[in-house]
């Protein structure tokens, strides 16, 4: 790696510095724009006590419920946790922690990470158990809580195209918390599944700047789909 | 006769307007995509980052890349715009979308709604349904007005944990059409064939009565 050159070729050298009781942030949408490689890598690494934070914690045996078999993640910060038979179990017999956070308030959570934000209010779960021992205030007669963001240790990235220069194209639903996540990544690795040369992009079509970027991998994707829905 | 689902989400779709954008909620508030009436156009926001949702696709069109917020593979309209999970909440709690479906377990006459939780039970989270109720302008929900044991989803004060405070107007339940204000239920409409006694013996809240309430129009 060198001066703006942001590509590493194995997933030892992406996830380098990663270790036990850190918090990761990782892009997706149940299934949808996954770093799968990346993931996969972690479950291999064999890293615990992680703290995750995904709107999502993957499937039995996909996505972030791998790093479950191995009773990886010590806690998760997720907006919904209902596809995930392993995750149940961890859950209801204490061995995982789970904070469940409103799913606009988790990718303002990251925004606001990444942009040196340290938190913010909201209207969302005034009211509700997710307002237990926040800060509430009224602004322009209506009741908001305060909510804290969020910067991760590492941040787990899936987008579709790089440069090698960490410039950023996602594809269509995949992009969903991806750009927020790597903005708010102390160390922000994304796996993509093209990487072109510098100034093969378009400047006007790049979605994340390259300078929230610090590691690209080149990675192959299964894309699993959750719920197969055809046309009838 | 209790509506059906399918009618149910006709019901609903008579509230939809030319030129709004429409967040729907999983279950029967997906429906009210099949009852959009001829000639008007509607833009559907799907949470996970789409404007312009479109049918399911063929095998041939399917592509795992192109979800909705129930995780089913979907197509995109004409005019639609693909965009991250923060651009979507900002459309969300800034009040961009014109109405918001979504069901509920319970709705009090405060305009409370609990939806997302019952103790006790496995909680498998809120996922957008807080700020969506938090912050929309035009909420219907939509549910059966009582649940498989008979009683009152439609409350005095919710006995669930809730998932947004002060915040319905609107209820279609499969017997009645019924508007919140000044923290009471107000009975605007029954379904076809169901008596006003029945709905006000399955409203465990306080239900105003008009002295006439027309039928549904529905088929």
């Amino acid at each position: 790696m060198s001066g703006f050159n942001k590509v590493v070729t194995s997933y030892d050298e992406a996830l380098e510095g990663l270790s036990d009781n850190m918090t990761v942030i990782v892009g997706g949408f149940g299934l949808c724009g996954i770093p799968e490689g990346l993931i996969g890598k972690m479950k291999s690494l064999g890293v615990t006590g992680l703290t995750c934070v995904s709107n999502n914690a993957g499937v039995d045996g996909f996505g972030l419920g791998l790093l479950l078999e191995d009773k990886q993640i010590k806690k998760m910060i997720a907006s919904y946790v209902g596809e995930n038979a392993l995750f149940e179990q961890q859950l209801l017999s204490g061995e995982l922690e789970v904070e469940l956070t409103p799913q606009g308030t988790l990718a303002e959570k990251m925004r606001a990470g990444g942009a040196g934000i340290p938190a913010f209010f909201t209207p969302a779960g005034y009211g509700t158990p997710v307002a237990d021992g926040k800060e509430a205030r009224e602004f322009d007669g209506k009741m908001h809580i305060l909510e804290s963001s969020i910067v991760g240790d590492f941040a787990l990235v899936k987008a579709w195209k790089s440069d090698t220069m960490g410039n950023l194209v996602f594809r269509k639903t995949a992009r969903n918390f991806n750009p927020m996540a790597a903005t708010a990544g102390k160390v922000t690795v994304v796996e993509v599944e093209e990487i072109v040369a510098a100034g093969e992009l378009d400047p006007n079509e790049i979605h994340t700047p390259g300078i929230y970027v610090n590691r690209v991998i080149k990675g192959s994707f299964e894309k699993r789909i959750e719920q197969l829905t055809l046309k009838k | 006769m209790a509506l059906s689902r399918e009618q149910l989400a006709q019901r609903v779709a008579q509230e939809l307007q030319d030129g709004y954008y429409v967040n729907l909620g999983i279950g029967i508030p997906t429906l009210v995509a099949n009852y959009v009436p001829e000639g008007m156009e509607v833009m559907l926001q799907s949470e996970n980052g789409l404007l312009g949702m479109g049918e399911f696709p063929t095998e041939e069109t399917v592509d795992a890349d192109l979800i909705n917020a129930g995780k089913q593979t979907v197509t995109a309209t004409t005019g639609a715009s693909y965009f991250s999970s923060a651009d979507s909440f900002a459309m969300i709690r800034g009040g961009h979308v014109d109405l918001t479906v979504l069901g509920a377990f319970e709705v009090d006459q405060q305009g409370n709604i609990a939806s997302w939780m019952i103790p006790g039970k496995l909680v498998k989270g809120m996922g957008g349904a807080m700020d969506l109720v938090a912050s929309a302008r035009n909420i219907v929900v939509t549910m059966t007005h009582a649940n498989k044991k008979g009683e009152s989803k439609l409350l005095k004060e919710c006995t669930l944990p809730l998932t947004g405070a002060g915040c319905i107007k609107k209820i279609v339940s499969d017997l009645a059409y019924i508007e919140i204000r000044d923290g009471k239920f107000h009975l605007l409409e029954r379904a076809p064939g169901v008596s006003v006694e029945e709905i006000v013996a399955k409203t465990a809240g306080e239900l105003v009565v008009p002295e006439h309430v027309p039928e549904m129009n529905v088929s």
